[in-house]
């Protein structure tokens, strides 16, 4: 019977380095990798929106590729780099696609901004000069409700140019 | 006054927190202690209750509670109604049926709670929820508007004679002698279904009760903080004093999240004071579908009378309104409906009768638009066949009935959703529809690149609609604004925020006034410790309402700043100037002091403060319109249909809107954006389809598809500004614009670019499925 499996729930002793810090813990194997990052470790700015994998707001990047932590179990990423919305910048020192999308009103209720974010900066690092239908086809995994997407466009845009002339300076 | 604030495209105060992940919304709340809550919902529309067995869920590990309705015992009650109700008129029938907290006897619609399990994690109450065994009784199920109104139709409500909620009759002229002198009389049945609001932050609530100070501090996701704060107050018997009530960030609103009064937000609290420990709920998609409120439900019988030059006569629409199992938001909806039946148009001519339903489906409460597109669904459609009937151009007809400038403030003479006169303030309509046409390139897309393309074989459309948007009702909203002896601002108004923007737009009207930064106005909006009246965020009403209680806070705050300073300097006001966070002599720049000293004159820590003054640079202000400002605006939208496949794609959509002043046009052009990615999806891609069961076949965001960043088009957006004379700042809401014409316009350009199949579109949501059965249909009959 149910109660009796839940009693007893074997716990697995997690190691993952989340945003550049090693954290462990004994979890349920149960546990979703996007309730152990929001719960466990506080790190609420990664959202969930639809828990079923299609509105992209609990996207995270996983050894640096994305991924819906809706869709993980916290202990799949065990011995992995897990990097959330806190890894990318900070208030004062805002990773440059954060700073695009406050130049370009990208956000508007902010729900669905960290994992649009964290599906742009490795959509930008394979696609550094990206064309308006790649952008939106990258977007295309990522639901807004309140934007329209335009300015969430105009910000990938922004974004790209602002990395592409960083890039080119020369280095001192 | 220095360089004017308002009108620029000011970058928003609040971004830096929301894009590094540190806003605070309300699943992010942690409380030591904290429980979890699960709701058992019933998976039947329509049953009789005969018992819950919950003796299991209860020993489960973990579980520190179980509650069903015989639990709450004398606290069960349904929730408060939400607007006034109507007023008693021959005209006029309301049965008021509210929500309930936890199901007693009857289920109504499908996912209604029947148990709350209060757990150690959110995990094991969603296992306990599981052991619940629900022993009911099923009934057949009221799903469809015109079979509800049949005498042997299942009842929703037993103690009701049929399923009318309630019924309410308008006139204004006489339609059928209008009719009488009519060249051209059109009847139509025209449909429209139900959509969901779908913000992307699904609902919840925290409470935690402190024994100890005897305080209840609730964390909700509801755009009308306060009155949830005093209906929750009264319901457990508190102080309004002993409650606080906080909006923190919310993901989006768009209606549904108004001050519901939902079974959540009436069993949470109320458990956590039983239990005196913190709870948390957080709705998740599938309830989110089930649960929170819709919209849109109408079954409409209209008639239009024109002359044959294609002048509206009169116009008479019977209509029947699903308003789900209960009917807690009033008329607030098919009242809205009534009143942009009529468009901006001169119609002198009007009867309107709506039956409101009950169903046995989920309730409805206004979502972004409230009633609004279903009357300029009705309009636009009922012009669109005139104009073919009469041979006329779908711009001129329409420009032949747009209300003109000289007529302002015109009065429809009927009541509008706050049961005031529906009063159009101001606007100046045909130069909006002008410029709309000259964005599009109407003309030269109708001579030449359309006939052109047609030869070519490509089915492409142009449409054109105009609405107009009740906006900034009352009854008020309030604000205090602050000089703090930083110098800073400090503002705290009652409505909640959900993503307008708020914190920079109101920053901007504060700015303006006392002459400093935007990013030194701190604002809190929505925390009923801060500010505790007002109503909240809804009707397109932020702006307008809460915006003017801002300015004429900050202008009394800008009057004490002058007289202290006046006195400090030796030199009259009007030879004064705000700027960069000082008071300064006009003619003299180094004669000068800063906020930050006269905050700190104001209130001194010795010495005598003169009688009939107050300490302090601050002022509370309120606002109250006489009644709402409505906007005008225009859309058009060229596409191009793929016959096969009968997908859209949208070639170019403009928008050109007048809401009175303009505070700034970045966030306004991303309201309408946001408005016209939820029309489209109204419009092409969105409905909730229940089945005869009052089953919701479609309840996740993998069967009900809203807009993704492939079917937004570009959105050009055109601005014309006429002021409002209800207010200060001359503004009038938007909120709701983006979305409000969209359905009627896709109804249009569809049927445009398909010319040559002679389709008529007489219902709403589409789809490529929905038009490709009907262009067969035609084709077949």
């Amino acid at each position: 019977m149910a109660i009796t499996e839940s009693t007893m729930p074997k716990l697995f002793d997690l190691a993952l380095t989340v945003n550049g810090t090693l954290r462990e813990q004994a979890v349920e194997p149960r546990l979703l990798l996007s309730d152990f990052l929001r719960h466990d470790l506080g790190l609420t700015g990664t959202h969930v929106a639809c828990e079923h994998g299609v509105c992209g707001a609990c996207t995270v990047l996983l050894d640096g590729e994305p991924v819906r932590s809706c869709l993980i179990f916290a202990v799949q990423a065990h011995g992995h780099s897990v990097t959330t919305v806190e890894g990318l910048g900070a208030v004062d020192r805002l990773h440059p696609v954060q700073e695009a999308f406050r130049q370009a009103h990208g956000v508007q209720c902010g729900f669905c901004t960290p994992g649009i974010l964290t599906s742009v900066v490795p959509f930008l690092a394979d696609h550094p000069d990206p064309s308006e239908e790649e952008i939106r086809e990258a977007l295309s995994g990522n639901l807004c409700r309140c934007t329209g997407y335009q300015h969430i466009v105009d910000a990938v845009k922004l974004a790209a140019q602002a990395m592409k002339a960083a890039n080119e300076q020369p280095a001192r | 006054m220095t360089k004017t604030l308002i009108g620029q495209r000011v970058l928003r105060n609040e971004d830096a927190r929301l894009l590094t992940g540190l806003a605070q919304f309300v699943d992010d709340v942690e409380i030591p202690g904290l429980l979890h809550a699960a709701f058992l919902r019933s998976d039947h529309a329509h049953a009789r209750l005969v018992g819950l067995d919950v003796s299991a869920a209860r020993q489960r590990p973990g579980v520190i509670a179980v509650f069903t309705a015989e639990d709450m015992g004398a606290d069960w009650a349904p929730g408060p109604p939400l607007v006034s109700p109507p007023p008693t008129a021959k005209d006029v029938t309301f049965h008021s049926r509210r929500q309930v907290p936890l199901v007693k006897d009857k289920i109504r619609h499908a996912g209604e709670a029947l148990a709350v399990v209060i757990a150690e994690n959110r995990y094991i109450a969603e296992d306990a929820v599981e052991d619940i065994l629900v022993d009911l009784e099923p009934l057949e199920a009221v799903v469809d508007l015109e079979d509800a109104m049949r005498p042997d139709s299942p009842r929703v409500h037993d103690d009701l004679e049929s399923n009318l909620a309630a019924h309410l009759f308008q006139k204004k002229g006489d339609y059928d002698a209008a009719r009488q002198q009519a060249d051209l009389v059109l009847r139509r049945r025209i449909l429209i279904d139900r959509g969901a609001a779908a913000a992307m932050e699904n609902r919840g609530i925290v409470a935690d009760w402190d024994e100890k100070s005897q305080h209840l501090t609730i964390w909700d996701t509801t755009q009308a903080p306060i009155p949830i704060r005093n209906g929750t107050a009264a319901r457990l018997g508190l102080s309004e004093n002993q409650v606080r009530v906080i909006a923190p960030f919310i993901g989006g609103g768009f209606g549904p999240k108004m001050m519901m009064f939902y079974p959540e937000e009436l069993v949470i609290p109320w458990a956590a004071k039983k239990l005196k420990r913190p709870i948390k709920w957080i709705e998740d998609r599938r309830e989110n579908f089930y649960a929170t409120t819709q919209e849109r439900g109408q079954v409409h019988d209209v008639e239009i009378a024109l002359s044959k030059d294609g002048r509206i006569l009169g116009l008479k629409d019977i209509f029947l309104h699903d308003t789900g199992a209960y009917d807690p938001y009033g008329l607030t909806i098919p009242l809205n409906t009534q009143c942009h039946a009529l468009g901006g148009y001169d119609i002198q001519n009007f009867t309107t009768e709506v039956s409101v339903v009950f169903t046995n489906k989920t309730l409805v409460t206004p979502v972004r638009g409230a009633g609004r597109p279903q009357g300029i669904f009705v309009i636009e459609r009922m012009l669109d066949a005139a104009a073919r009937e009469l041979g006329l151009d779908p711009v001129e007809i329409r420009r032949r009935n747009l209300i003109p400038p000289t007529a302002f403030p015109y009065e429809h003479g009927i009541i509008d959703q706050a049961f005031a006169p529906l009063i159009l303030d101001s606007g100046n309509y045909w130069p909006v529809m002008e410029k709309a046409l000259e964005m599009i390139g109407y003309a030269t897309f109708v001579r030449d690149e359309q006939p052109r393309l047609r030869k070519a074989g490509k089915h492409v459309g142009i449409g054109i609609a105009p609405f107009v948007e009740s906006t900034g009702v009352g009854p008020y909203e309030g604000a205090r604004v602050t000089v703090e002896a930083s110098g800073k601002v400090f503002v705290a108004t009652g409505v909640g925020t959900q993503g307008q923007g708020h914190f920079t737009t109101f920053a901007q009207v504060v700015a303006e006034q006392l002459g400093v930064e935007v990013s030194d106005v701190r604002l809190v909006s929505g925390d009923t410790a801060e500010f505790h009246w007002g109503t909240g965020t809804f009707a397109s009403r932020g702006a307008v309402v809460a915006g003017n209680a801002i300015h004429a806070a900050a202008s009394i705050v800008r009057r004490k700043v002058l007289e202290l300073a006046s006195k400090h300097l030796e030199t009259p006001e009007d030879e004064l100037e705000l700027e960069g966070g000082r008071v300064r002599v006009a003619d003299i720049p180094n004669r000068s002091i800063s906020l930050a000293e006269l905050a700190n004159l104001a209130n001194p820590l010795r010495g005598a403060v003169e009688p009939g003054t107050e300490p302090g640079l601050e002022a509370t202000a309120y606002f109250g319109p006489r009644y709402g400002a409505t906007a005008f605006g225009v859309h058009a939208m060229i596409i191009e249909i793929d016959p096969e496949t009968m997908m859209i794609e949208i070639k170019r959509y403009v928008t050109v809107e007048d809401c009175g002043t303009v505070l700034n046009p970045l966030i306004l052009e991303g309201q309408i954006h946001g408005g016209v990615s939820l029309g489209i999806g109204n419009a092409y891609y969105e409905k909730l389809h229940y089945d005869e069961n009052g089953q919701l076949l479609n309840a996740s965001f993998a069967d009900y598809l809203i807009p993704s960043a492939t079917e937004m088009p570009r959105i050009e957006v055109g601005h014309m500004e006429t002021r409002s004379p209800l207010n200060e700042l001359g503004t009038k809401g938007v909120g709701e614009a983006g979305t409000i014409p969209v359905p009627a316009l896709f109804a249009q350009a569809i049927e445009n670019a398909l010319a040559d199949r002679q389709l008529e579109i007489l219902e709403s949501p589409l789809s490529p499925n929905r038009l490709y059965e009907l262009t067969s249909r035609k084709e077949a009959g």
